[in-house]
């Protein structure tokens, strides 16, 4: 995992549930150029790990998926494909 | 283009799609369809078209709606019998999604007018039930360059070709001239089943997505035939004839033509 990675762009997409917090954060990657990286904030559980996975299979890389508190997730994504 | 809320909402199994997106969904929000036809197939085809938010739909159509039609011609209800087709469709097209803009014309296409009908948009479907029109609309696509979805349903049976002129094949291509119209079933032999224009409907609808989105591959160069009582999809090459009167190297038919009546429509 590369940790110092400064996100380019943040969203948060707390209080979303799937398959708007796939939606929202597909959105936001689409809108960015390649070689960014993404910050997404969320706390529906299934989410931290759907969306990791449907950002691989549509191409882009996934540098970080981590809970940073009991309800929390942290996604950092660099955008790697149109 | 921002998508509101409720956008995001109405398109989001589109826009989580690798191959439509954000960016597919703004380019069908932005897509003009003319349809030709607001009956068996005018209306599943307009349905989806509607329901996917293509944004701006023409349709034409010179008739009322009446109860023998109900059968299969699905944006028209019992509520709506003895009203025009096009305000019948219109009104249900609006209900369900309001980003949507109908235009509706209340004339019957003919060679006076389908170039300037056709002109605005990018793509053309055709529903039409009878052989004048579709050589009308082919021959106006094939002049006006416009990408055209035809469809044909009769009895069990469906068919389905995509035309983009100058890149494939067109209609007089897969059969040069009109039947005469003793070969044409009368209106007493041309039962069509239930469902089949839905069938045949949401291809035609489906090859319009892709015409839009650049993805995957239309039916150019191709005639589906569904056959609905044996269940089967049969693909029928239909390669460009460099001899067709209208598309081909040197073509006899230069403006459009009188399309004969004489023709029974299957109403
Ligand atoms: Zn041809």
């Amino acid at each position: 995992m590369e940790e110092d990675i400064k996100p380019d762009r943040k969203i948060n997409i707390k209080g979303l549930v799937c398959p708007y917090t796939f939606v929202k954060a597909k959105l936001a990657v689409e809108d960015m150029e390649i070689g960014q990286v993404i910050e997404i904030l969320l706390d529906y559980e299934e989410a931290s790990r759907s969306i990791p996975k449907s950002m691989e299979d549509h191409g882009q890389k996934v540098l970080k998926i981590e809970k940073i508190n009991d309800t929390d997730w942290v996604l950092v994504i660099r955008k790697e494909k149109e | 283009m921002d998508f509101t809320e409720d956008q995001l909402q109405r398109y989001s199994r589109h826009i989580i799609l690798p191959e439509v997106g954000g960016k597919g969904q703004r380019k069908l929000l932005a897509a003009k369809v003319f349809i030709v036809g607001a009956g068996g197939l005018g209306c599943p085809v307009g349905y989806y078209l509607t329901a996917a938010g293509v944004g701006t739909l023409g349709i034409i159509d010179n008739d009322s709606v009446e109860l023998s039609n109900l059968q299969r011609q699905i944006a028209h209800s019992t509520k709506t019998i003895g009203m025009h087709k096009i305000d019948s469709a219109k009104a249900t097209f609006e209900a369900l999604n309001p980003d949507v803009s109908v235009i509706g014309i209340k004339e019957r296409i003919s060679k006076d007018n389908i170039l300037d009908l056709i002109k605005g948009y990018d793509i053309v479907v055709d529903g039409s039930d009878n052989f004048p029109t579709r050589y009308l609309v082919n021959d106006a696509c094939v002049m006006a360059k416009k990408p055209l979805v035809s469809g044909a349903i009769l009895k069990f049976e469906g068919h389905v070709t995509t035309i983009v002129p100058g890149e494939g094949h067109c209609y007089r291509c897969l059969f040069e001239e009109m039947p005469p119209p003793g070969l044409v079933p009368s209106c007493q032999e041309a039962g069509v089943i239930g469902a089949i224009p839905g069938v045949v409907g949401s291809l035609q609808a489906i090859e319009v997505f892709k015409l839009i989105l650049g993805k995957g591959d239309v039916l150019k160069n191709t005639l589906l035939i569904y056959d609905a009582l044996k269940t089967t999809f049969r693909r029928i090459k239909v390669p460009k004839n460099p001899n067709c009167p209208v598309c081909g190297d040197n073509p006899t038919i230069r403006e459009l033509l009188d399309y004969d009546a004489g023709y029974c429509a299957v109403r």
